[in-house]
């Protein structure tokens, strides 16, 4: 056995992580977690909420496959921590859409064969769907641009952006930047909840 | 990721306060540094404050025609800002030129200026590093350094800080405004960040417990002629290897007054007024930019797998002034490639 004791190892013993409550706001739901405040926003979404659709590829904000929109703006939820997010209006791949009501760029996705693998397609939909709410591209070379911060190891590129400029075009066509929005698209902007999704809740200890 | 505890601050005093009875505590703006440095071990704090509740996120014009960029403003929402991109459009295009969107989402302007100035050995536990660990040594000398300083250098750190932000804040002279336990002071934003020298370990003049509240930028804008030119190992969501600020105003084709600027180069954003002096009163002409590039560049020192970035920095200096010399409308905020022609 060694002798050689914490204190002399310079750091302080191991102690059960301490927890804090902390209120999320996910895709229309209310969710109380008691979680260590170093829990990232990622962590707490797939590890203690089950919404897998997110996914953690380089878990250091280089790879964007866990973009989630966040009061309607796309971030990295692998570089916040979910203590940072109380307040805040969250939405994940699983508050864009449902398997039988797809959302424009879930279907455009489809349709456009934008993605091989798929480990990397919430977080491209999700960016997409922050890119549209933003409204500052309008061309390829804006788009290529601005979805620059999700890389596709398939390198499906020219496929997603098929998709995003046809929902984009789509958009455009229908003048849902500046006015009423055509029919159905109206639900999949930022924020917005589906009222028909089954409660999620934290699983039980 | 060290264990550590979270409060979110509900004013400026109350954070400085929260600050002052934790050792070891940071603040938290975007958190996209921090949390990164944390996950990898290298910064390690004890205690964490949140500011998002600090009310500090507004953008507003100043009593003596500037503006000014509260501390918890976004990235993303400062360069897409109506007044950043018309009277500030070389800010504007710095910011877009950086990070990628989401990031430019959770950064903040502060949290901008916070991002430790680093390279990858800064990031890699095995390697000594004086300014992870003082006195350990600097890995990056004699090692693979791309990415690293050819200006201002030191024998104990040739990490550069990679803001692209902060090199036009640097060419547009703000000044940084700052919370304390001694109360409140501001900082010219050339006197804010440092020079490795001995103290590598230190990447900015702030106090213990200070906090970044604004950036104000002055008046002038330079918005008639300005050019951000970010030169890169991929055109989009990657660091400078070189990139430069300039900004002129023309009286015909006099330079009436002059701003450059470079990232990538150095321990911090690399303003150089003696360049800028060089530019002033002469015609804006290739050979003039060609005097000032010299400038810049004189004291530069190669490490080996970065001695091309000499002669690039030389090159985008005259390319940049030459863009800034040549535009003649406003900067179009979408226009993305402006940077990368």
């Amino acid at each position: 056995m060694s002798h050689v004791s914490q204190a002399a190892l310079g750091r302080p013993p191991v102690a059960l992580a301490p927890t804090q409550p902390v209120t999320l706001h996910i895709n229309g739901q209310t969710h109380t977690l008691h979680i260590a405040p170093w829990t990232t926003l990622l962590d707490a979404l797939r590890e203690y909420l089950d919404l897998t659709g997110t996914k953690k590829g380089c878990d250091h904000g280089q790879c964007g496959a866990c973009t989630v929109l966040v009061d309607g703006k796309r971030i990295n939820s692998c570089l916040s921590l979910a203590v940072m997010q109380e307040g805040s209006e969250i939405q994940t791949i699983e508050g864009l859409g449902t398997e039988d009501n797809l959302s424009p760029l879930q279907q455009a996705f489809i349709d456009h064969d934008a993605f091989q693998c798929g480990y990397c397609t919430p977080g491209q939909i999700c960016s997409a769907q922050g890119l549209i709410n933003e409204g500052k591209a309008r061309t390829e070379d804006e788009v290529r641009e601005l979805m620059s911060g999700n890389v596709c190891r398939c390198g499906a590129y020219p496929n997603i952006l098929s998709a995003v400029m046809e929902v984009l075009n789509g958009n455009e066509a229908s003048g849902a930047k500046n006015e009423q929005p055509k029919e159905g698209t109206s639900q999949w902007s930022a924020g917005a909840t589906k009222p028909d999704m089954a409660p999620v809740e934290p699983p039980k200890k | 990721m060290n264990s550590f505890t979270f409060t979110q601050a509900a004013a400026v005093e109350a954070a400085v306060q929260d600050s002052a009875t934790h050792e070891g505590a940071a603040y938290i703006g975007g958190g996209t540094n921090l949390i990164d440095l944390m996950k990898e071990n290298v910064a390690r704090p004890t205690h964490l404050i949140g500011l998002k509740n600090l009310g500090l996120a507004t953008i507003e014009n100043t009593p003596d025609g500037g503006l000014r960029l509260g501390a918890l403003a976004t990235n993303a929402d400062t360069a897409w800002h109506p007044e950043v991109t018309q009277r500030y459009p070389l800010l504007s295009q710095a910011i877009l030129a950086g990070a990628s969107p989401q990031l430019r989402n959770m950064a903040t302007d502060g949290g901008n200026l916070m991002q430790r100035t680093r390279c990858y050995y800064f990031y890699d536990l095995a390697t000594p590093c004086n300014k992870r660990e003082p006195g350990s040594g600097c890995s990056a000398i004699g090692g693979y350094t791309r990415v690293h300083a050819i200006l201002g250098a030191s024998e104990q750190c040739i990490a550069t800080h990679p803001s692209d932000m902060c090199v036009a804040l640097a060419a547009l002279e703000a000044t940084v405004r700052v919370s304390g336990p001694n109360g409140e002071r501001t900082i010219a934003f050339e006197d804010f960040h440092r020079l490795p020298g001995n103290t590598p370990e230190r990447d900015n003049n702030l106090e213990p417990g200070e906090l970044i509240t604004g950036l104000d930028l002055p008046a002038k804008g330079f918005e008639k002629h300005f050019s951000y030119l970010k030169l890169r190992d991929r055109t989009s969501y990657a660091f400078a290897l070189v990139s430069v600020a300039a900004a002129l105003e023309l009286d015909g084709n006099t330079i009436a007054d002059a701003r450059l600027a470079l990232g990538g180069v150095a321990h911090k954003p690399w303003r150089d007024k003696a360049a800028e002096a060089l530019l002033i009163g002469q015609p804006a002409t290739a050979d003039t930019f060609r005097r000032a590039a010299a400038q810049v560049l004189a004291g530069a020192k190669g490490q080996g797998t970065n001695n091309f970035k000499i002669e690039l920095a030389r090159r985008a200096i005259v390319r940049a002034l030459k863009q800034a010399t040549e535009m003649n409308q406003a900067f179009d905020a979408n226009a993305f490639q402006n940077s990368n022609p």
